[in-house]
């Protein structure tokens, strides 16, 4: 039987793998729901809120570009422009270039990873390290993060301890306390010596300028403490109007993404280091990636670029729980990647118009999203597309049957009476062997058919 | 670059287009639409102590205090902010080593770093660290113990009064708790990066 990719990708998965995956996303979603729901009478009330906020930003990008360009500058900022990845990968090694600097710690930046930054540096000789836990760990391993904000969530301590191994952190030692130590006394030094701390933004404000990079381990704070230049790589629609949408967006950013009250460290940025300070960069850039995001602006759905990248929908997905991130082909997993990510490869939309599809359209996602994203809605908008551009779609049923029955009320009728059939046939007779098998494990309740209708038509009477 | 600037500007402009009206901003009240189900204590430093203890961080009472809970860990060498020296030197002797200058080429050696905060919020036990106040990003971040010293008059209630306060400071970081980790397994883990113990004074 053919079958969709993510199906693919789901069954191949090992028992371990799907445990870590299914433990990790559970646990993330308990805790949020209970954190959110004790905190305040009306969650609802507030995502819907901060959904009307970003997308008056994105149906307004036009005017908050400019004024956000506007407000970098006068902080002392310099501001750089990406159509392409090609385009952000250039700005990041140009600002390099010009300051003579060979090395560049990482940290809270998944524009990074859409770019293919670290390749693109690794060719021209520059060392990139992700600073994250996780993220470091994935780097390791040459593997890719399968989780929005908790990229190794499948894996578990004995392969990450066998990573260290490998690469000279110590002998093995699987405790995640010895782990983190490690983690600690290799990364700090690593911060020291890099000219260049590079972070994405969780937000950019457009009325201050300020850049708010939210972390819990710190990383990203060690970045602009230890390094004389920092680079901001965002996404042109990560802007909030103004600073007082940040109490909104903090407490509800935390919650969502880890159940926390509020994450250990945020850190407002509004430009190059005070006078007097010491330490941190003497030099801030801002790369404004664009990268395929105009063209979902273009589209019906551009809803989905209200995101905020908490993940809180890959934990609710009973899809993403099964299969993990990385059957989704895509930096973005889970069901904003299945929206966001066929979007943003424009013209080569076909290449992920499975992702849509691989959903049940439980509409979890929705309940949970912080900026109250019709997810559902849009995975429909984006399989009717794949269907009008006539995108080939191994693995769904065929429905023609159906359609004929469902359309001609006469056939319909006859064949919910035929169906009655169903109940005095033995079922080891079933011509179909994959039938057979799943009647073999279940019992299926007596046939029914036509009992509404008739119940329908005496209540009419 | 600057053409990448005209074409992303030009296209964000084609793609809106065809919007009739745009979603307009929605206002809201702090008090009311952000409003937690919380009754905050009295005392503003009473909520602030027990939601700091919650994120496994501490208030101390002061200097004396302080001292007595670095020796207590074996915690005996580390940074103090010049302008905070004058009064904390008294209650430092042996085996104490303190510097007031933080020396990034010997990051390793200080265990314990004491910088001065800008403010901290009650609602949530956060402290709250800017350039002109704290005396060295790296002094408050690297070492294992992180002391800030805050005058109480900056304490905020809450989140949106923080915010309201967040001024022109290029830099600012709000700390709650020690640096953590979930990343293995799910495992809570404190002192990633940052500090593993994280400790407010407050001053009148």
């Amino acid at each position: 039987m053919r079958t969709q990719p993510i199906d693919r990708a789901a069954a191949a998965l090992p028992a371990e793998t799907r445990a870590s995956v299914y433990d990790g996303s559970k646990s993330g979603y308990d805790k949020r729901t209970k954190v959110l729901f004790d905190h305040y009478a009306d969650p609802d009330r507030l995502r819907e809120l901060a959904g009307e906020v970003k997308q008056h930003v994105v149906e307004n990008l036009d005017t908050y570009l400019p004024a956000l360009e506007a407000r970098l500058l006068a902080n002392g900022a310099k501001v750089h422009w990406a159509s392409t990845a090609e385009a952000a990968c250039e700005a990041v090694h140009g600002i390099m270039k010009a300051r003579g600097a060979r090395k560049l710690v990482k940290a809270k930046t998944m524009v990074s990873e859409e770019i293919g930054l670290e390749d693109y540096l690794t060719k021209r000789g520059i060392e990139s390290l992700e600073t994250d836990l996780g993220e470091f760990i994935v780097q390791l391993d040459h593997d890719h993060p399968s989780h929005i904000i908790k990229p190794i969530m499948h894996k578990n301590r004995r392969q990450i301890a066998e990573t260290f191994e490998k690469n000279g952190l110590g002998a093995y030692d699987d405790r995640p306390e010895e782990i983190t130590r490690r983690a600690r006394g290799f990364l700090r030094h690593k911060y020291l010596e890099a000219d260049v701390g590079l972070t994405g933004a969780n937000f950019v404000v457009a009325e201050s300028g300020r850049v708010v990079v939210v972390t819990n381990e710190g990383n990203s704070r060690f970045c602009l403490a230890a390094t004389r230049c920092h680079i901001v790589l965002v996404g042109i629609e990560k802007i909030l109007p103004r600073d007082r949408d940040l109490g909104l967006f903090l407490n509800l950013l935390a919650r969502s993404g880890t159940g926390q009250h509020l994450t250990v460290y945020n850190e407002f940025i509004s430009g190059p280091r005070g006078a007097g300070q010491p330490d941190g960069p003497e030099e801030m850039h801002v790369i404004l990636v664009d990268n395929g995001r105009t063209e979902v602006l273009a589209t019906e759905c551009r809803d989905i670029l209200r995101c905020i990248r908490c993940g809180a929908c890959l934990n609710v997905c009973p899809v993403y729980r099964q299969s993990g991130g990385h059957a989704y082909r895509s930096v973005y997993p889970g069901p904003v990647g299945a929206v966001l990510s066929p979007l943003l490869l424009g013209k080569r939309f076909p290449e992920k118009a499975d992702l849509p599809k691989a959903s049940s359209l439980c509409g979890a996602c929705n309940e949970v999203c912080p900026v109250n994203i019709p997810i559902p809605d849009l995975l429909l908008r984006l399989r009717d597309r794949a269907h009008r551009e006539g995108v080939p779609s191994p693995g769904t049923p065929p429905m023609g049957a159906w359609a004929i029955l469902a359309t001609q009320p006469v056939a319909w009728r006859s064949a919910l009476l035929a169906g009655r059939a169903i109940n005095y046939l033995p079922t080891a007779l079933v011509p179909v062997p994959a039938l057979r098998a799943w009647e073999s494990k279940r019992t299926l309740p007596p046939w029914r058919g036509g009992e509404f209708r008739r119940w329908l038509k005496a209540r009419r009477k | 670059m600057t053409n990448d600037r005209e074409a992303i500007l030009a296209r964000v402009r084609d793609a809106l287009r065809p919007l009739g009206e745009r979603a307009p901003l929605p206002d809201f009240e702090e008090g009311v639409d952000l409003a937690r189900n919380r009754s905050p204590l009295a005392d503003p430093l009473a909520e602030f102590t027990e939601r700091i203890r919650a994120v496994n961080g501490e208030v101390l009472a002061g200097p004396a205090a302080l001292v007595e809970s670095l020796r207590a860990r074996g915690w005996t060498h580390g940074y103090c902010d010049p302008a905070l020296w004058p009064v904390f030197a008294p209650f430092f002797g042996a085996p104490f080593t303190v510097e007031t200058s933080f020396d990034r080429t010997r990051v390793d050696d200080y265990s314990f770093g004491i910088t001065r905060g800008v403010g901290a919020i009650a609602e949530t036990g956060t402290i709250i660290l800017d350039d002109a106040t704290s005396s060295s990003r790296l002094a408050a971040l690297a070492p294992w113990a992180h002391v800030a010293v805050i005058p109480r008059s900056r304490l905020y209630a809450d989140l949106p009064s923080a915010v309201a306060a967040l001024g022109a400071d290029p830099n600012i970081v709000w700390c709650t708790g020690p640096s953590k980790t979930a990343d293995v397994e799910g495992i809570l883990i404190e002192g990633v990066h940052g500090p593993g113990f994280q400790a407010a004074i407050f001053t009148d």
